[in-house]
């Protein structure tokens, strides 16, 4: 890759980002498992991991030596007021500047609401390939129309309802993008022995656009949308950490039947699941959603409870240690990536099963 | 004051909720022709809204949607549920395209169009589940974006005020699911909204219009005049009348290809696309290795212990 300026290559050039999201100063999950994998594909290209970190203030400043630990190099630091909360088009002008100048290969974002609002609008600027919603990243070659194209990223995702999985790639355009959902990739470890290096970005609020190529000048032009009010609860359902995971489908019938699916949840101290159907069915929020649109899940054991068991549903708990699934129809799908199958009436079996634990256990 | 303009983009898409064995080929690959085509469900979600704020503030709906010359069922439904004037972009030259050379092409239509107040699309296809084009278009139009939106909690069209006040321009208030909670945000108009199926219930289908358009087909119109939409034109045929007693005219498909939209060829189709496609994988189930369990209390229990014993329950 040339250099912008013809000299020496510049700090990052071809380097693998990280575009971290953080809420009042607390990293998203994603992004730090996001950080494990960039480190993995800058080691197979021989370069280095930076990270762009955006906010307001010490708490932001303060996530920096955490980056680095988890494996950044280098941390963009954008911290400006006017960066406090995650807006659309500042961040995109905070982040398509900072490629324009840096020139990394590869840009990684979570694939959050967050993510998936900003990595589509930095595309567009910068005119290059996305991905979106990746559940796994690999380096390697690429030939079309006779012309080989070596270490590329392979951007491999779930499409067509999850029918299918397609490997995508952006050979021509720099950088390849790609958003990568949560849970996919294993958290590094951190190591407060890895040091790094902090690049204070400078950022200029101005009424007008001024020319000035050694700042991000943010204009009236990037706040014509103002956040009013922002209210996120405490994530009451921890399905990725749970040992145990007890979902219903739409077989489960009704509200009151999932207070059985809940209720032997309860009983085995296993968190509430549930597939989309019994999302969009109203018996239960859709943070308990299990699947290509909801959480991935690995726990030690899943339950599916009247769940047919669509591509999209066992995409996000197929590696669980063990399933087990009941279902009246013996030939539904979930059966083939269970370990145990009951075919029979739930009704009936979960009553057995509770019973069974609370007289075993 | 002029007369809000809303545009509304949707997407025929091939139904992956009923992916049955047939629509698989023995390579591994969709046999896209064995899928039946459907509205993309959140793109009605994004219609519904559109109708909604005409109801109330008055307004021009305006659907477009790109694809092959079959895309027009999706225009034809968009009119029976209410819209006013509809476009289909088909062109072998947009064929193959990804989110960023499908924005582009949707972007050339709405600025053809001469802009709009509010531009709404679903917040994503059930065919790619990109969540893409939404911000891409919005992008190459120069609006800002509100994505992924359960509600619009305001609209003051513009105009009221005096040029170079911000209030003249309008806005826009609408609240956005985010992980574990929402956000609320304040836009000025022009703005661009993905909606989601949260937003609303999309109307049926007006028996009436279903009957006036079922056989509707798309004209290459490729100067954008839209006075056959007008009640006082010569060119204006008057299929019903509307709610208010005003007559309401009949629309047409009009249908753009790349030269009526003016467009860069090397922007469009797969010529305009970054990525590519590199490999395709069918997902194939291993055979069942299932332990098939009776449904009775001998097998549930024994089943129980087994667990216990393996401390995969505690």
């Amino acid at each position: 890759m040339a250099s912008q300026t013809g000299g020496a290559p510049e700090r990052g050039a071809g380097d693998v980002w990280v575009v971290v999201e953080q809420h009042d100063g607390v990293a998203a999950e994603v992004s730090l498992e996001l950080l494990g994998r960039a480190r993995e594909l800058a080691g197979t290209l021989g370069v280095s991991v930076g990270a762009v970190l955006a906010g307001a203030g010490a708490p932001v400043r303060a996530l920096a030596p955490a980056l680095v630990a988890r494996g950044a190099d280098t941390v963009y630091l954008a911290d400006h007021e006017a960066l406090t909360h995650y807006l659309a088009l500042p961040y995109t002008a905070v982040v398509s500047h900072l490629v324009r100048e840096h020139r990394p290969q590869i840009v990684l974002y979570g694939a959050t609401t967050t993510g998936r609002d900003l990595a589509p609008r930095v595309a567009s600027t910068l005119r290059t390939g996305l991905t979106a919603d990746c559940t796994d990243l690999r380096i390697g070659d690429f030939t079309a129309k006779g012309q080989e194209y070596a270490d590329l990223l392979y951007q491999i995702r779930p499409a067509f309802g999850g029918n299918i999985i397609a490997t995508i790639v952006s050979p021509e355009h720099k950088p390849q993008m790609a958003t990568v959902r949560e849970g996919v990739m294993v958290m590094p470890e951190a190591d407060e022995s890895r040091t790094g290096t902090v690049v204070d970005v400078p950022v200029q609020r101005s009424s007008a656009a001024v020319a000035d190529a050694g700042r991000i000048v943010l204009t009236d032009a990037d706040f014509v949308v103002t956040l009013v009010r922002r209210v996120q609860k405490e994530k009451k359902v921890d399905l990725k950490g749970a040992r145990v995971v007890v979902s219903g489908g739409v077989g489960v019938g009704s509200r009151e039947g999932f207070a059985l699916v809940e209720e032997l949840a309860r009983t085995l101290g296993g968190v509430v699941g549930a597939s989309r159907a019994a999302v969009d069915a109203g018996w239960v929020s859709h943070e308990h959603q299990v699947g290509q649109t909801g959480t991935t899940v690995r726990p030690k054991l899943y339950i599916a409870c009247g769940i047919s068991g669509s591509v999209q549903h066992r995409a996000g708990m197929d590696q669980s240690a063990r399933i087990l699934a009941i279902n009246n129809d013996p030939l539904a799908p979930i059966f083939a990536v269970a370990h145990y199958g009951i075919a029979g009436d739930l009704h009936k079996v979960i009553p057995l099963l509770i019973k069974a634990y609370r007289t075993k256990a | 004051m002029p007369q809000l303009r809303i545009v509304v983009l949707v997407k025929q898409v091939p139904d992956t909720a009923n992916v049955t064995g047939e629509a698989m080929k023995e390579d591994g690959t969709v046999n896209r022709a064995a899928l039946p085509t459907v509205f993309n469900p959140e793109d009605l979600n994004a219609l519904e809204e559109a109708i909604k704020l005409r109801e109330r503030h008055g307004a021009r709906v305006t659907v477009i949607t790109m694809g092959p010359p079959a895309a027009a069922q999706v225009l034809r439904e968009s009119l029976y549920r209410g819209a006013d004037e509809v476009v289909l972009l088909t062109d072998k030259a947009f064929a193959g395209a990804d989110t960023l050379a499908t924005s582009y092409a949707l972007a050339l239509a709405v600025r053809k169009l001469g802009g709009a107040d509010l531009v709404l699309c679903g917040r994503q296809a059930i065919d790619g589940d990109t969540a893409q084009v939404g911000p891409q278009t919005a992008e190459k139009l120069g609006y800002p974006q509100i994505t992924c939106v359960s509600r619009i909690d305001a609209l003051a069209p513009g105009g009221e005020a005096g040029p170079g006040d911000a209030r003249a321009r309008g806005s826009v208030t609408a609240t956005r699911s985010i992980e574990g909670g929402f956000e609320t945000l304040t836009s000025t108009l022009p703005c661009l909204l993905t909606v989601t199926g949260e937003a609303n219930d999309p109307r049926p289908p007006s028996v009436k219009l279903v009957m006036t358009y079922k056989d509707i087909a798309a004209e290459a119109m490729p100067q954008y005049d839209d006075t056959y939409l007008d009640p006082e034109s010569d060119e204006a045929e008057v299929c019903m009348i509307g709610r208010d007693g005003k007559p309401v005219c009949r629309a047409r498909i009009v249908q753009w290809d790349h030269e009526a939209l003016a467009a860069d060829r090397e922007s469009l189709g797969l010529r305009g696309s970054p990525t590519r496609v590199k490999e395709i994988e069918s997902v194939v189930l291993a055979q069942s290795e299932a332990r098939m369990v009776e449904p009775d209390e001998d097998g549930v229990n024994t089943l129980v212990h087994e667990l216990i014993e393996e401390h995969i329950l505690g």
